[in-house]
């Protein structure tokens, strides 16, 4: 049995964080067809590792997160969180979505605060606490303000604040800074690594941007071009830590662990950019 | 908008007012195009209109009227708005229902209202529950789409998000759903209020003893043109104000929403 096997590999692996083993993801299409995102891809990020997830556009980087995140069920393989196999969604986990995920209706503190109510933290103490995370994110000036008030960068600020005001044991991150400037990318790569170092939670970050990847991370895993994509590298990034997201790129060890992995990745951009050509992937 | 073409635009929009009643008064009062006593009969005068309403707020009397047209106009959008909400809301969350009953609703949403209003006086009897009935059926369905659709597009990032959170599903409904179903109540405010007066004074137009439908009904029965078209101002001057207070009221309660903010500061 397959499937027992892997999850005898879970056990086995009871130290990683996240242990993703033998994923198939398939989706049945609207036209009855079937489109095999990824293939058989095992990957596990251990206690305290931030593991960034790299791959050419629309590779299956975001559906592998959603998988971990139990957003979505994989048609095969099994999923491990704290070596626990995973059923239903992952609330062990903070989420930072792509795309804006706060709620509109919600002013920064109130979008913040309500992150601890299925915690039961009562409404005082979450505001108070919500507050203060506020504060850590650079806030302070605009708990009253409603999303739609702040530029991305703050929304994203507070997305952080929401996500990591749960105080989660692992963060999954798909593309978070992905629509924001390059300025602004630098600075709220410097947050999140500033945060982070703090309980050093165990990080799952998705990205099609290689120079974020290595500057940000401990370990750059490299999917293939999709369909049925694979793992087709793990690499480990030794730079030292603390860094500053901006002046690491000009580290020369950041050039040759770039240089090195981009042998790989550029071959899988360059598959993804023939197969996308004529049709248009979503 | 600067301020030298926001005060031409009012002055502009003065002068309209000036050359129409001008052009209605001459009309009727010179021998133009008829004997002023018949173009009276048929279209009365601005000065008639105007003395005549001014004559009904001084006596007191329409006020009587105004209060019968409104509360109906409340009662059948607070009845009308509250079942749309909770029935949008239901079969958003229930795809079943919602199919099975899906042709029945498009069938009755299909229907003309009006021709219910007698009916309903048969049902509710000559006093407001019948012009209250008539309303809900108009406001009911509005509000029910609106909250329909807008509940079953709550942003699909915001809802997993929210899950992510950890939130239960009493939990969502309180902090997703429910907004966003209010959202879309509040975005179909103005027309659910205009429906819920088009219903009341239809209604007393069609069969009643008090209200401003019946008061215009009143004077056309008996040919007095100056007592309807009065009822019409009067009306008129009644829906702008209903029409201040609904902006008033959601300028308040959607303050988080693109746009409304930046519309009351330059207000």
């Amino acid at each position: 049995m397959q499937e027992t096997a892997a999850v005898a590999d879970i056990r086995a692996a009871a130290s990683a964080a996240v242990a993703l083993s033998g994923i198939d993801i398939t989706f049945n299409l609207k036209d009855g067809g079937r489109y095999q995102a990824v293939k058989d891809i095992s990957v596990s990020v251990a206690d305290g590792e931030f593991v960034a997830v790299v791959g050419p556009t629309g590779c299956g980087k975001s559906t592998l997160l959603n998988a971990a995140a139990g957003l979505l069920r994989p048609s095969a393989g099994a999923v491990g969180i704290l070596g626990e196999p995973l059923s239903g969604l992952n609330l062990r986990a903070g989420y930072l979505f792509q795309l804006d995920a706060l709620m509109p209706w919600k002013t920064a503190l109130q979008n913040v605060a309500v992150a601890l109510e299925p915690q039961g933290v009562p409404a005082g103490e979450a505001e108070e606490r919500a507050r203060d995370w506020l504060a850590r994110v650079g806030l302070r000036a605009f708990t009253d303000r409603y999303p739609h008030m702040l530029s991305g960068g703050q929304k994203k600020r507070v997305a952080l604040a929401q996500v990591l005001i749960r105080d989660p044991k692992i963060l999954l991150m798909d593309e978070p800074f992905g629509p924001l400037d390059a300025q602004t990318r630098q600075i709220m790569g410097n947050l999140l690594l500033d945060l982070w170092s703090k309980d050093r939670k165990a990080v799952m970050f998705v990205t099609h941007d290689l120079e974020e990847a290595i500057s940000l991370s401990d370990r750059v895993v490299v999917m293939s071009a999709g369909p049925a994509a694979t793992i087709v590298g793990d690499y480990r990034v030794s730079l030292k830590r603390p860094r500053d997201i901006a002046d690491i790129r000009l580290d020369r060890d950041f050039h040759d662990i770039h240089r090195q992995i981009w042998q790989t990745l550029k071959v899988e951009v360059q598959r993804a950019y023939a197969a996308g050509e004529g049709k248009d992937m979503a | 908008m600067n301020a030298h073409s926001r005060l031409k635009i009012t002055l502009l929009q003065v002068l309209v007012m000036v050359v129409f009643l001008l052009a209605w008064h001459i009309t009727t009062t010179t021998w133009l195009f008829a004997e002023p006593k018949k173009m009276q009969f048929f279209f009365s005068t601005p000065i008639d209109v105007i003395a005549r309403t001014w004559k009904q707020f001084a006596g007191g009397e329409i006020w009587y009227h105004l209060g019968i047209t409104l509360t109906e106009t409340v009662l059948a959008f607070v009845l009308g708005a509250t079942g749309g909400v909770l029935c949008g809301f239901i079969f958003a969350r229930k795809e079943l229902l919602a199919a099975v009953f899906d042709p029945y609703i498009k069938a009755a949403n299909a229907l003309p209202r009006v021709v219910l209003a007698p009916i309903f006086a048969l049902w509710f009897g000559l006093g407001i529950w019948s012009k209250v009935a008539l309303g809900f059926t108009l406001v009911f369905f509005i509000v029910f789409f609106a909250v329909y659709q807008g509940v079953r597009e709550v942003s699909q990032t915001v809802l997993a998000n929210a899950r992510m959170l950890g939130m239960n599903e009493r939990q969502l409904m309180r902090h997703v759903y429910w907004p966003a179903a209010m959202t879309w109540m509040f975005s179909s405010l103005h027309t659910s209020v205009g429906f819920a007066l088009v219903g009341a004074v239809v209604g007393e137009y069609l069969g009643s003893s008090a209200g401003l439908g019946y008061k215009i009904h009143e004077a056309e029965s008996v040919f007095d043109v100056t007592g309807v078209f009065s009822g019409m101002l009067i009306l008129t001057i009644f829906v702008l104000i209903l029409d201040t207070i609904v902006t008033m009221i959601e300028n308040r309660l959607l303050v988080w929403r693109p746009g409304q903010a930046s519309t009351s500061a330059n207000g």
